[in-house]
Parts: C-alpha cells; sequence; structure tokens
C-alpha cells in the first residue's frame, strides 16, 4: 500500500467526458484537487511517463487502448509497474474481473458506483487520507 | 434417347447459365430442365421423372422465396430503416449527454455556494450534490448500452446486405407490397416525435414559418 496526500497528482482515464467529470468532483468532495485527465489508454500512458502520479484511476473500454492494455503496459514498465492502479468499468463479468486481477489490479469498481465505494476502494489502495 | 433432343440448343443454354457472373436465375433452370424433359420424356423411368419434378419443384421455391424476400422489402430496411433507428439511438447519447452536461453545471454552481451557506445546511447540500453527481452516471451507463445496440443494428444491416448481394438487383426489382409516399403510423396519429438535429425546424424557423403565415 502506497500512502498518498491531497497534493498527489492523480490521473484519471475515461473515453467519456461525463464519467472523467463524475470522478473529478468525487475526488475533489473527498479533497484531492490535482487531478489530470486522459480519454484513452494511449494517452494516459504518455502522461504517466511524463509526470510522476500516485494513482491511475481507469476505464475499461476505450480505444485505441483498452484500460486493461494500459494496466499492462503500466505493469510492464520498470518505472510505473508499483503505480497504485483501480479500474472504473462496466465490465462486471467475473472473468474481466479476473483477468485484471491476473493483470495486477489494485482494486477495481463496477459502474453504477457511488462516493462511498469509491472512498472505501481508495482507502484500500493508498491507505487512509 | 428420343431424337428430338436438341443436344447443342441445351449444351448453349447450359454454358450461358455457366458463364453468368451474378447467380442463376431459377427461371433458367427451369426451362432447360422443361426443354431435357420435353424433348426426352419417352425415354425418363419413373424415378428420373420424380428427380426432375423435385428439381422443378425446388426451382419454383426459389422463387416463391424471392418474391416474400422482396414483399419484406429487405432494401427499405437497410436504406431507411436501420439507418434511421441508429441515427435515433445516436441522437439519445447526445441529448443525454447535453442534459447532463447542464446538470453538472448548475450543481457546480451549487457546490460552489456551499461555502457561504452556514454550517448546518451546507453538509445537506453538499450530500445532494454528491448524489446527484453519482446519479449522473447514467449517461455514461446508458450511452454504452446504447452503443451496443448500434453495434447490433449495423450487424443486421451487414446481414441484410449480403441478402441483398446475393439476389442481386433482381430483389429490388420485384413488386414487394406497396408503400405509400407518407406512411400513416399504426394509431392512426399523425404525430413523428422528436425530430433528429438535421430534420427539425428550429424555433426561430417555427416563428419564421408562423409569421410567413400571418
Amino acid at each position: 500500500m502506497s500512502a498518498i496526500d491531497m497534493k498527489t497528482p492523480i490521473l484519471i482515464v475515461d473515453d467519456y467526458k461525463t464519467m472523467l467529470r463524475i470522478i473529478r468532483n468525487l475526488l475533489k468532495q473527498l479533497g484531492f484537487d490535482n487531478v489530470d485527465e486522459a480519454t484513452d489508454g494511449s494517452t494516459a500512458l504518455q502522461k504517466l511517463r511524463e509526470k510522476a502520479y500516485g494513482l491511475v484511476i481507469s476505464d475499461w473500454n476505450m480505444e485505441p487502448m483498452t484500460g486493461l492494455e494500459l494496466l499492462k503496459e503500466v505493469r510492464a514498465d520498470t518505472q510505473l509497474k508499483e503505480l497504485p492502479f483501480i479500474m472504473i468499468t462496466a465490465e462486471s463479468k467475473s472473468e474481466n474481473v479476473v483477468a485484471a486481477k491476473q493483470a495486477g489490479v489494485s482494486n477495481y469498481i463496477v459502474k453504477p458506483f457511488n462516493a462511498d465505494t469509491l472512498k472505501t476502494k481508495l482507502t484500500a489502495v493508498v491507505g487512509d487520507f | 434417347m428420343s431424337a428430338r433432343f436438341d443436344e447443342k440448343d441445351i449444351g448453349k443454354r447450359v454454358e450461358a447459365i455457366a458463364k453468368r457472373g451474378d447467380g442463376v436465375e431459377p427461371e433458367q433452370i427451369l426451362e432447360v430442365v422443361e426443354s431435357v424433359m420435353a424433348s426426352i420424356d419417352g425415354d425418363l423411368s419413373t424415378v428420373n421423372l420424380k428427380f426432375y419434378a423435385e428439381i422443378e419443384s425446388l426451382a419454383k421455391f426459389i422463387e416463391n422465396l424471392k418474391l416474400e424476400l422482396a414483399a419484406v422489402r429487405p432494401d427499405e430496411i437497410n436504406d431507411e430503416h436501420l439507418p434511421a433507428a441508429a441515427d435515433e439511438l445516436e441522437a439519445i447519447v447526445g441529448a443525454t449527454e447535453q442534459a447532463t452536461n447542464t446538470i453538472f453545471e448548475a450543481v457546480e454552481a451549487i457546490e460552489e455556494l456551499t461555502a457561504k451557506m452556514n454550517k448546518k445546511v451546507a453538509p445537506k447540500v453538499s450530500d445532494a450534490v454528491t448524489r446527484v453527481y453519482e446519479a449522473c452516471g447514467f449517461q455514461d451507463i446508458t450511452g454504452q448500452r446504447i452503443t451496443k445496440v448500434v453495434t447490433a443494428l449495423k450487424h443486421i444491416e451487414n446481414k441484410v446486405e449480403a441478402l441483398l448481394a446475393a439476389f442481386g438487383e433482381e430483389i429490388r426489382q420485384l413488386p414487394g407490397q406497396e408503400r405509400p409516399d407518407n406512411p400513416e403510423p399504426p394509431d392512426g396519429s399523425v404525430m413523428h416525435g422528436p425530430q433528429l438535429e438535421r430534420d427539425a425546424n428550429s424555433q426561430d424557423d417555427i416563428d419564421a414559418i408562423l409569421a410567413g403565415l400571418d
């Protein structure tokens, strides 16, 4: 578990701008206001290699690079492999959850979700904040 | 074999059929079969006659099938109904996204104001704002579901297109069910519901129409 504080940069990744806005606002309510956004996996990977983030919260279904592919790239990168990674997705099938776990996901949130779930999962991944 | 059997003529017809690159017409098969049967009927056994009758029946079945398919108007399904349905669904996604953004802007403005509210009211307003944010997730979920439906419609469109390609242009020319220029909805009403933006009149357009009628 890697502790983060309210100033730690967080990258949120989703191809739906509405969802980015929801996550950003909920994070803001939890006290996190250093939040960057990306709308697909490849853009996110580029941002992760350019700036030191403390946490990634990513959707699964995106093009051209999915959230799962992004996760695998992150885990394969020596500089990023320890980065906490939460998947937020509508994919709730067991095989999806297993695939994400095998790829090294830190935690998994199913859409639709609420603020309490986000807070619980964040705490599980990065500790109390 | 009967002397009336014109092998050369039959050969030419079969060759012509074989040369067709866009499929074989049932009428052509029927014609050749009838021609062969007419020329050699004296030589046919009962088994052969049954066999040729089966082929004839098969040709008629294909012909009827084509007429039935034409009656369903697969060209119309692909050219009009499926694209229209996909457009309507995409319009739903666009409209809900727009509405959600408007809700966000309003709620974010309310959230800003919580700093100026008294300590008893502010947390309650903040909780309500959080619930609105959570509820706005519907747009993402419905968007994904509608995208799935659009994908399914495109799959159906491809299948119908393959059907049309298999039967060629002919099926478009067969007499299908006649379609009125302005079909009435089944319930007899004349309402068409919300129109797509590209087809709809804006309020300015409506005002101009009304002004033009004064």
